[in-house]
């Protein structure tokens, strides 16, 4: 799985920060990076998910590896 | 351009062609209006206010407070007549502020709410929690107080005036305008002027004290920012603290209101909640969802058609979050509360640009506020005195009535409570 955030969509809402650390990062403005790099290990998958799922911008695109 | 008077005021006949937010049945029924409007109409019209729309869907209210085009942010809180503007910055920056201008005076405040800096605060918010409920003296289990007044309107009142820094005194005169502000829009013009005038020779007062003796807080850091190099104009450092001084204070006052009021009306959800405290995040952004305080408004730029509407130049559009929040073609049983819902990609804080700058800080102080008030009161129901909800664009209850049926010892905190290096902490 990849996961990718729009950052033009991106508004600082932090539910993905919030629900995967791991995964995702803040930066000193609120706005949300992906920290991990490549492909997203099986055991967060279903947090990434739910990231996604709770993000009210529509920001973040999860995608089957290539 | 300016609108002709508007009619006296006559009781609300119909929501859907005569709504108004003034008028307090709105708030009190808000559910059900937002239900029987999204079923008839979804996007409820009045002539009064010289022209407003209420759309309910959550499609409706997302496509608006996206569109930057259509609609202008210069007027945010609806009243009888239009702001006039001073220059691309409205009234209080960045709230009330269109791009590109928008995104520059934003910019200068997201790091001092980003979620990492928001979270250093967290012991500063806890004793300050500990300090109110010490403050309610010796109650005991039958007793009952007024959650709204005594706590949560008292917590996010400090938390400003020391970000701010403020004399945490004032209190009192936050609470009064607040009132003045958010909740006259139906007063005569002059007396609105008035009552901004007040507001204003406050602020200027307090920014002139913190020009003379800088401090770490906010207004000092407004006072001293500069934009391309420039100061800011005194307009808008006056009105970006005006701007997180009200935004601040009755937002997270009415949802940590209305949180208490879920919980003393759904034994349930008190029970799980005081078994189970790893509910609380996800019971956090259901309150959010279900009870989000804040409605935006915008003003019409060009006359043009809206889903078959004819939206006018100049018409107020109101964007009631917490209407989105309940559609249920987005939200799965969008009108019952579950505390642990994982999937709620609610919009309390808004959409777009102008995302609330204090989520964060928001999210923090319901939390720790919630937290606090469950450790010293495990177990209460509703008190004697009938809720009563603000009137407005702020929806929460003003009058909470509870009685406490479980007492802890409070914990009584230092008087002083030390303040954490946060302003100039900046990396």
């Amino acid at each position: 799985m990849r996961v990718r955030v729009d950052a033009q969509r991106c508004q600082g809402q932090n539910r993905c920060y919030a629900l995967a650390p791991e995964v995702f990062d803040v930066d000193d403005l609120g706005q949300a990076l992906v920290i991990a790099t490549g492909s997203i290990p099986q055991s967060l998958e279903a947090r990434v998910r739910l990231a996604a799922a709770n993000c009210p911008e529509r920001a973040i695109t999860v995608s089957d590896d290539d | 351009m300016t609108k002709p008077a508007p009619p006296p005021q006559a009781p609300v006949g119909d929501w859907a062609t005569d709504f108004d937010l003034a008028e307090p049945e709105y708030n009190e029924r808000a559910v059900e209006i937002w239900s029987d409007l999204r079923s008839r109409c979804p996007v409820a019209h009045t002539t009064r206010y010289g022209g407003a729309w209420l759309p309910v869907r959550h499609e409706h209210i997302r496509q608006i407070a996206y569109d930057t085009e259509h609609y202008t942010s210069r007027g945010v809180v609806v009243g009888n007549l239009r702001p006039i503007v001073p220059g691309p910055a409205g009234a209080a920056p960045p709230i009330t502020s269109d791009p590109p201008f928008h995104g520059e005076a934003r910019r200068l405040l997201l790091p001092a709410f980003a979620p990492k800096r928001i979270a250093l605060l967290e012991p500063d918010i806890r004793l300050l929690c500990q300090r109110q409920l010490a403050k309610l003296g010796s109650v005991s289990a039958g007793d009952q107080i007024d959650a709204a007044v005594d706590y949560a309107q008292q917590v996010p009142g400090a938390v400003m005036a020391r970000l701010l820094g403020l004399p945490e005194t004032d209190h009192e005169l936050f609470r009064g305008f607040v009132h003045d502000l958010l909740e006259g829009v139906n007063l005569p013009e002059d007396e609105m002027a008035r009552r901004r005038d007040r507001f204003d020779a406050y602020l200027d007062e307090q920014i002139a004290a913190h020009r003379r003796a800088p401090q770490d807080d906010l207004t000092t850091f407004l006072s001293e920012a500069t934009i391309d190099g420039q100061p800011l104009a005194p307009q808008h450092v006056r009105g970006t603290i005006a701007l997180l001084l009200l935004a601040g204070i009755d937002t997270t006052w009415s949802l940590l209101g209305s949180s208490l009021h879920h919980l003393a009306t759904h034994q349930a959800d008190l029970k799980r909640l005081r078994e189970n405290p790893s509910l609380l995040p996800t019971a956090i952004e259901e309150f959010l969802r279900a009870y989000a305080p804040a409605t935006m408004a915008r003003l019409v730029k060009q006359s043009h058609d809206f889903h078959g509407h004819a939206f006018q130049e100049e018409d107020w559009v109101l964007l009631p979050f917490a209407a989105a929040n309940r559609d249920p073609e987005v939200f799965e049983r969008a009108d019952e509360i579950l505390i642990d819902r994982a999937v709620n990609p609610h919009a309390a804080f808004g959409l777009g640009i102008h995302r609330c700058l204090g989520s964060n800080l928001a999210r923090l102080e319901l939390r720790v506020a919630l937290e606090e008030f469950l450790a010293r009161f495990p177990s209460f129901e509703p008190g004697d005195e009938a809720v009563r909800w603000s009137v407005g664009q702020i929806r929460g209850p003003r009058r909470l009535s509870l009685r406490l049926l479980e007492v802890q010892n409070p914990i009584a905190p230092e008087t002083t409570i030390p303040r954490t290096e946060y302003t100039r902490s900046r990396s």
